[in-house]
C-alpha cells in the first residue's frame, strides 16, 4: 500500500472475513421492518434529499441533462414540501451543462470518472479526465480498477484513489468498488478500507453498469466497515448505493439499515446518498399515497 | 443497576460533524429532530377467532373438566385476559388415557401413508392460518410477532410434513429388526415454543402409529387449543390427539398414568428429574428435554459482525426463555474489547416493546413467576461483583419486562455464569487458548448446546468434536429443523427430536 | 509324588492392575472362595481412572479401537481352555466362549461403521451443511448379566467399548471367576489402563454407589433385576444418569449394532455454506 495508507497500522479487524449466510440473514431482517406513516414519510422525504440523480447513458444530450436538472431542483413543482435531490449525477463532459442548470440551487453537480465504467484506460488519462470534471463538478465519483484489485496489487488501487484525491483538489470524491465484480463480501469489505485509507470520502457500491449492482447485504458490509474506521480513525466516510435501486421501499430499507448499523448521524446527504436515475417518481408516489390515502398513478409525475 | 457500557470509546453515535464538503450547497439539510424513529406497525388481529372459554379437548371433542375448573390465560404483555382454559383434573387425565389407548388399537394398525395423509393435512391446516397461530402465539407468551410469524409457525408445519412422510416409510428407518409403536405417550410441553414444542412432540408420535395426551404449559395453553380445532378440521380420528389443560399437577399426573407407555417431556431439569424418577421401575420410555447453559465461542478470526449477530440471536431471541440460548458467552481476549463494543452497540439497537409490533425484536417475559427469578439472578450477578450493561430502553408500565441485559467482569463461579436464567442475560467469560475455550465450555452439568465462531474450518471441528453437547452451531446459531436431530448431554436430557434419529424415542425395536 | 498346583488369587482389575479391594474384604460363591469384594472407594477409583482414559480412548481412530477388540478376541482364543474350566468345563461352556469370541469379533468390526449406521447428513431448509455425528456416551458403568456369565459381560461391554466409551463392570455376583479373568484377556489385548474396569461384589451394596455417581454418565442394567432397576432409577434421576434397561428377553445378547448405538449419543452439527 502507498506510503499514505501504511502510516497507521490497520486494525486486526479490518482483514476480517464476512460469513456470507449470516450476513444475508441480517440484511432480510433489516428489510422486514415495517415502516408506517410519519416514519415512512420522513424516510422518503429523507430519500429526496438524499438522491444523486443520474443519468450516465451513452446517448444523453444538453436537452436531457436539462430536463434532469429541472427534475431535481423541483421533483414535484406542485408541492412546495417536497425538497430538491441532493446531486445531479452525470459524465464529465455534460457536467458543464449542469453546472449552468443548476447554478442557483442548492443540488450539486456529480460527474464521473476515471474511466467509468470500466476503469480501464491508461492511470494518465483516467487522472486527466479526474482532474476535467473537477474543474466544473462539486463531487466526482472515481471507479478503481477492479482487475488490478482482484490481481492483488492493492497498492496500485491504493496509490491511483490517492492521486486522484490529490487531482480533484478539494472536490468531494466517491469511489465506486463496483462490488458486483468483487466475487465476494471478504473483498468488498477489504475494498471499502483499502478505498477510505486511501481518501475516499463517500465509498459507493456499483456504476449501475454490471449487475448485481446495489445489493443491501453489500451495502451493511460497507456500512461496517464505515463504522470501523470512524473508529480506527476518528474519519467519517458517507456510503452511497447505487444502481438497481428503483422503488421507495427498497429506499426505505436502507436507510434502515443506515439507521441501525451505523446510526442516525449518518442520515444526512452529508454521509449518505442513493445513486438512482429511475427511483424518484414512485417515492412522490408514495408520499402522495401517504397524504391522500389513495393509490396513485404514475402518469401523474413528470418524467426526469 | 449500573448501566454504563463495559467500553467507553466514542461510538460512529457520537461522531463528530461531518466536514464540511467542497463546492457549493454543503449546508446540512438534515431537519432538526430528524431521528429516523419507526411508527407502531402493529400486527392486525382481527382475523383471530378466539373463544371466552376453552374445554379439555378428549376424544375428539372439547369437555368440560369433571371439576368445572378453568383458569384465565393472560396477556403477558399487557397482563389482560385472553381466554378462560380448562383445569383438568386427575378424572380427566384418566378419560383423556382412556381414549387415547382406545385410538391406539386402529390408528397403530393403519397403514402408514394413511397416517401420513392425515399428517399432511395438518401441516396444510397449519400453513393456512399460520398468521393466525402466529398472532395468537404472541398474545399469549409475549414473543415477537417477527419470531412467531417467520420461524415458530413455519417450523411446526415443516415438523408435520417431515415426519408425514416418515409414516410409510418406517422399515427403511429402523432396518434390520422389526419395529413397533409404543402406544399412549404423555406429553408434556413447556411455554417457551407452545406450539413448536407441540409440533415436535405430536408429529412423530403420530408417523410412528402411537397416540398422545399432551399438556400444554399452564401460561400458553391457547395455540394447543387451536391445534385441537385443526385436528377436528384434518377429520383425525377421535382419541388420537387428546389436549389436557392445567398447571403442574395435570402434568404430574399425566406421567404418571398407568396407560401411558411413553413419555416425553420438555422442560426444567428440575423437572425432569422428578418425571425419571416418579417413573422407575415403570417400565415407561422417557425422553427428557432439559435445562441448558450454553457456551458460544468466538474466535479472534471469526466474521466479527456476524458473530455479533449470532450472539444477539443467541440470548436475546424469545427474550432468552430458550433452553438452548447461548447463555454463557466466551470471548478470546485478545478481541474482547472490540467484539463488546459491537456488542453493546448492537444491544442498544434491540426494540424492546409490543409484541404484536412487526419490528419488536424483543417481547415480553412469559409471566410474572419468570419475571421475578430473572430479576433475582440478575441481582445476584450485581450482588456477586459482575458488571451489569442494560442498554436504555424504555418499558412499558403494565406487563412483565426485562432490558437486554449482559454481564462482564463474571467469574465462573458466580450463579449466572452456572444457573440457566432463561431470560434475556448474558455472561461473558473470556479464553486464551482453544483448550481454555473447551474447559470452560464444558465446565456444567448441562450439554444441550454451544456455538463456535471461527474463520478456521479445522478449528471449527476440533472444537465441534470437544464440546459436550448435543447441537453444535458453527459460525451460526439457534438454528431449527425438522431433519436435524435436536437434544441434549448430560443433564439436559436424553433422547433426540427430529430427524431420523428422532424417531426411535417413538418405538420398540427387535 | 505331584506338584503342589499353585493357586490363582482372584483380583480386581482396576486402572490396568490386577488388585484387591482396597477394603481388603473378600467374599464367597458356590464355587469359589475369596473374591474380592469390591467397596464404593473401589468404584470411585475404576470411575476415576475412566474418566481420565475416555478421552484418549474416543479420539482413537475407530479403526485403531476395532483392532484392539480384535487383539482382545485373539487373547481370548489364546485361553480358551482356561475360560471353559472357569466356565464349569463341558459343551457349554466352550459354546459360551465361542459367543464370547464372535461377540469381540463383531465389535471390533463394528467400530469403524457406527457413524455411518447411525449418522446422518440432514436436509434442512436452509443455506446450511448439517449433520449428525454420534459420540461415546462417556463412561458407563456395566451390571453385566448374572448368567451366562462370561457372555453377559463380553456382550455389552464389546457393544460399548467400539463406540469409545470407557466401562466399569460389575462382573456376576454369583459367578464372578470368567468375569475377572477376562481382566487378563484385556490386558494383553491391548486394552489401555483405565478403559475397563472390573469389580466384583454385591450388588447390593455397588448399585446405590453406582446410581448416585455424578461423574458415570450411563449405566448399562442388563443385568439388574426389576427391583434393582427400580431403585438404580431412581438414583440416577439425580444426574440425569442414562439408564439402559434391559430390554426383552435374550435380547440383550442378539448381536447388532444397536446394542452398540445405545451407547452412544447424537451430535447435530450445523455449518453456514456461503462463500
Amino acid at each position: 500500500m502507498s506510503a499514505a495508507t501504511a502510516r497507521r497500522p490497520l486494525p486486526a479487524e479490518a482483514l476480517l472475513g464476512v460469513d456470507q449466510v449470516g450476513l444475508e440473514a441480517r440484511a432480510a431482517m433489516l428489510a422486514s421492518r415495517s415502516i408506517k406513516r410519519e416514519a415512512k414519510l420522513f424516510a422518503l422525504d429523507l430519500a429526496i434529499r438524499c438522491t444523486d440523480l443520474t443519468s450516465l447513458e451513452g446517448a444523453d444530450t444538453p436537452g436531457r441533462v436539462a430536463t434532469l436538472c429541472t427534475k431535481a431542483m423541483h421533483p414535484a413543482p406542485l408541492d412546495p414540501t417536497i425538497p430538491p435531490v441532493a446531486a445531479v449525477c452525470v459524465y464529465p463532459a455534460l457536467a458543464a451543462v449542469a453546472r449552468d442548470h443548476l447554478r442557483c440551487s442548492p443540488v450539486r453537480v456529480a460527474a464521473v470518472a476515471t474511466g467509468f465504467p470500466g476503469g480501464q484506460a491508461p492511470f494518465e488519462g483516467r487522472l486527466a479526465e479526474a482532474r476535467a470534471a473537477a474543474a466544473v463538478a462539486d463531487e466526482i465519483d472515481m471507479v478503481i480498477d477492479r482487475g488490478a484489485f482482484l490481481a492483488g496489487r492493492y497498492g496500485q488501487v491504493a496509490d491511483e484513489i490517492a492521486a486522484v484525491k490529490a487531482a480533484v483538489g478539494g472536490r468531494h470524491l466517491k469511489v465506486i468498488l463496483e462490488t458486483g465484480e468483487l466475487g465476494g463480501y471478504d473483498n468488498v469489505r477489504r475494498a471499502s478500507w483499502l478505498a477510505m485509507a486511501a481518501g475516499a470520502d463517500f465509498i459507493k457500491t456499483s456504476t449501475g453498469k454490471i449487475q448485481p449492482a446495489a445489493t443491501l447485504p453489500v451495502a451493511v458490509v460497507m456500512m461496517e466497515a464505515i463504522r470501523d474506521f470512524a473508529w480506527a480513525t476518528g474519519r467519517i466516510i458517507g456510503l452511497k448505493p447505487a444502481g438497481g435501486i428503483r422503488t421507495a421501499r427498497q429506499a426505505i430499507t436502507y436507510l434502515v439499515a443506515v439507521n441501525e448499523v451505523l446510526g442516525d448521524d449518518w442520515l444526512t446527504p452529508e454521509r449518505f446518498r442513493l445513486g438512482a436515475s429511475s427511483l424518484l417518481n414512485d417515492v412522490l408516489m408514495q408520499i402522495a399515497k401517504e397524504h391522500s390515502g389513495g393509490y396513485q398513478s404514475p402518469d401523474d409525475f413528470s418524467d426526469a | 443497576m449500573a448501566t454504563s457500557p463495559p467500553t467507553t470509546s466514542a461510538t460512529p453515535d457520537a461522531a463528530p460533524a461531518p466536514r464540511p464538503g467542497g463546492g457549493h450547497g454543503a449546508e446540512d439539510r438534515r431537519p432538526a429532530g430528524g431521528r429516523f424513529t419507526y411508527a407502531p406497525a402493529p400486527e392486525a388481529t382481527d382475523h383471530l377467532r378466539l373463544r371466552d372459554r376453552y374445554e379439555l379437548f378428549i376424544d375428539g371433542q372439547f369437555r368440560p373438566p369433571a371439576a368445572g375448573e378453568h383458569r384465565l390465560s393472560i396477556n403477558p404483555a399487557t397482563e389482560e385476559p385472553l381466554a378462560e382454559v380448562a383445569e383438568a383434573g386427575p378424572e380427566d387425565v384418566e378419560r383423556a388415557v382412556a381414549a387415547a389407548a382406545r385410538a391406539f388399537r386402529s390408528w397403530s394398525r393403519l397403514p402408514g401413508g394413511r397416517r401420513g395423509r392425515y399428517l399432511f393435512r395438518l401441516a396444510r391446516l397449519i400453513q393456512e392460518r399460520q398468521r393466525e397461530l402466529a398472532v395468537v402465539e404472541s398474545l399469549d407468551g409475549g414473543k415477537p410477532i417477527r419470531e412467531s410469524r417467520d420461524v415458530d409457525i413455519p417450523l411446526v408445519a415443516q415438523h408435520f410434513f417431515y415426519h408425514a412422510g416418515w409414516a410409510d416409510k418406517l422399515d427403511h428407518a429402523f432396518p434390520g429388526a422389526p419395529w413397533r409403536p409404543l402406544g399412549v405417550c404423555g406429553q408434556v410441553i413447556p411455554w417457551n415454543f407452545p406450539l413448536m414444542m407441540l409440533a415436535w412432540k405430536i408429529a412423530p408420535a403420530l408417523a410412528t402409529g402411537n397416540t398422545v395426551v399432551l399438556k400444554p404449559a399452564e401460561t400458553t395453553p391457547l395455540t394447543a387449543l387451536l391445534f385441537a380445532e385443526l385436528c377436528q378440521q384434518a377429520g383425525l380420528p377421535d382419541g388420537v390427539v387428546n389436549v389436557v389443560t392445567g398447571g403442574g399437577p395435570v402434568g404430574a399426573q399425566l406421567v404418571r398414568a398407568p396407560g401411558v407407555a411413553k413419555v416425553a417431556f420438555t422442560g426444567s431439569t428440575a423437572v425432569g428429574k422428578e418425571i425419571q424418577r416418579a417413573l422407575a421401575g415403570s417400565g415407561k420410555r422417557l425422553s427428557l428435554e432439559l435445562g441448558g447453559k450454553a457456551a458460544h465461542v468466538v474466535f479472534d478470526d471469526a466474521p466479527m459482525d456476524q458473530a455479533v449477530e449470532g450472539v444477539i440471536n443467541g440470548i436475546y431471541f424469545n427474550q432468552g426463555h430458550v433452553c438452548c440460548a447461548g447463555s454463557r458467552l466466551l470471548l478470546q481476549e485478545s478481541m474482547a474489547e472490540p467484539f463488546l463494543r459491537r456488542l453493546t452497540r448492537r444491544m442498544a439497537r434491540l426494540r424492546v416493546g409490543d409484541p404484536l409490533d412487526k419490528n419488536t425484536d424483543v417481547g415480553a417475559i412469559n409471566s410474572r413467576e419468570q419475571l421475578g427469578r430473572i430479576t433475582e439472578l440478575v441481582a445476584s450477578g450485581v450482588a456477586q461483583g459482575a458488571r451489569l450493561y442494560q442498554p436504555p430502553c424504555e418499558l412499558p408500565s403494565r406487563g412483565f419486562w426485562f432490558p437486554p441485559s449482559l454481564f462482564t467482569d463474571v467469574a465462573p463461579s458466580h450463579r449466572i455464569a452456572r444457573e440457566e436464567i432463561f431470560g434475556p442475560v448474558l455472561a461473558v467469560l473470556t479464553f486464551r487458548t482453544p483448550a481454555e475455550a473447551v474447559e470452560r465450555a464444558n465446565n456444567t452439568r448441562y450439554g444441550l448446546s454451544a456455538g463456535v465462531w471461527t474463520q478456521s474450518g479445522a478449528r471449527i471441528l476440533w472444537m465441534s468434536q470437544r464440546m459436550r453437547a448435543g447441537v453444535v452451531w458453527a459460525n451460526t446459531y439457534n438454528q431449527f429443523d425438522a431433519a436435524a436431530p435436536f437434544g441434549g448431554f448430560r443433564e439436559s436430557g436424553f433422547g433426540r427430536e427430529g430427524g431420523v434419529q428422532g424417531l426411535a424415542a417413538y418405538v420398540e425395536r427387535g | 509324588m505331584t506338584a503342589l498346583a499353585v493357586a490363582k488369587t482372584a483380583k480386581l482389575y482396576l486402572g490396568g492392575a490386577f488388585v484387591r479391594s482396597e477394603s481388603g474384604r473378600v467374599y464367597r460363591t458356590e464355587v469359589a472362595a475369596n473374591i474380592p469384594r469390591a467397596s464404593r472407594k473401589d468404584l470411585r477409583e475404576a470411575v476415576r481412572a475412566a474418566r481420565a482414559a475416555q478421552p484418549g480412548w474416543a479420539r482413537r481412530a475407530a479403526y485403531n479401537r476395532g483392532q484392539v477388540l480384535y487383539r482382545v478376541a485373539e487373547m481370548l482364543e489364546g485361553r480358551r481352555r482356561e475360560f471353559v474350566a472357569v466356565l464349569g468345563g463341558g459343551r457349554g461352556a466352550g459354546r459360551e466362549v465361542d459367543a464370547g469370541l464372535e461377540a469381540l469379533v463383531y465389535f471390533a468390526g463394528a467400530a469403524d461403521k457406527l457413524s455411518q449406521l447411525s449418522g446422518s447428513v440432514n436436509d434442512v431448509a436452509g443455506p446450511y451443511f448439517n449433520f449428525t455425528v454420534p459420540e461415546p456416551v462417556g463412561v458407563v458403568a456395566l451390571v453385566a448379566g448374572e448368567r451366562p456369565a462370561l457372555l453377559g459381560l463380553v456382550v455389552p461391554l464389546a457393544a460399548a467399548l467400539c463406540g469409545g466409551n470407557c466401562v466399569v463392570a460389575l462382573v456376576a455376583e454369583t459367578a464372578p471367576l470368567p468375569g475377572l479373568l477376562l481382566g487378563e484377556v484385556l490386558a494383553t489385548g491391548d486394552i489401555p489402563p483405565g478403559v475397563v474396569a472390573l469389580l466384583s461384589g454385591l450388588r447390593s451394596e455397588l448399585l446405590p454407589w453406582v446410581g448416585s455417581h455424578r461423574d458415570l454418565d450411563a449405566v448399562d442394567a442388563v443385568g439388574c433385576t426389576p427391583e434393582q432397576l427400580t431403585a438404580l432409577e431412581e438414583r440416577a434421576a439425580d444426574s440425569v444418569m442414562r439408564v439402559l434397561p434391559p430390554g426383552a428377553a435374550g435380547a440383550a445378547l442378539r448381536l447388532s449394532p444397536q446394542l452398540a448405538v445405545r451407547t452412544l449419543e447424537m451430535k447435530t452439527i450445523w455449518h453456514p455454506v456461503g462463500t
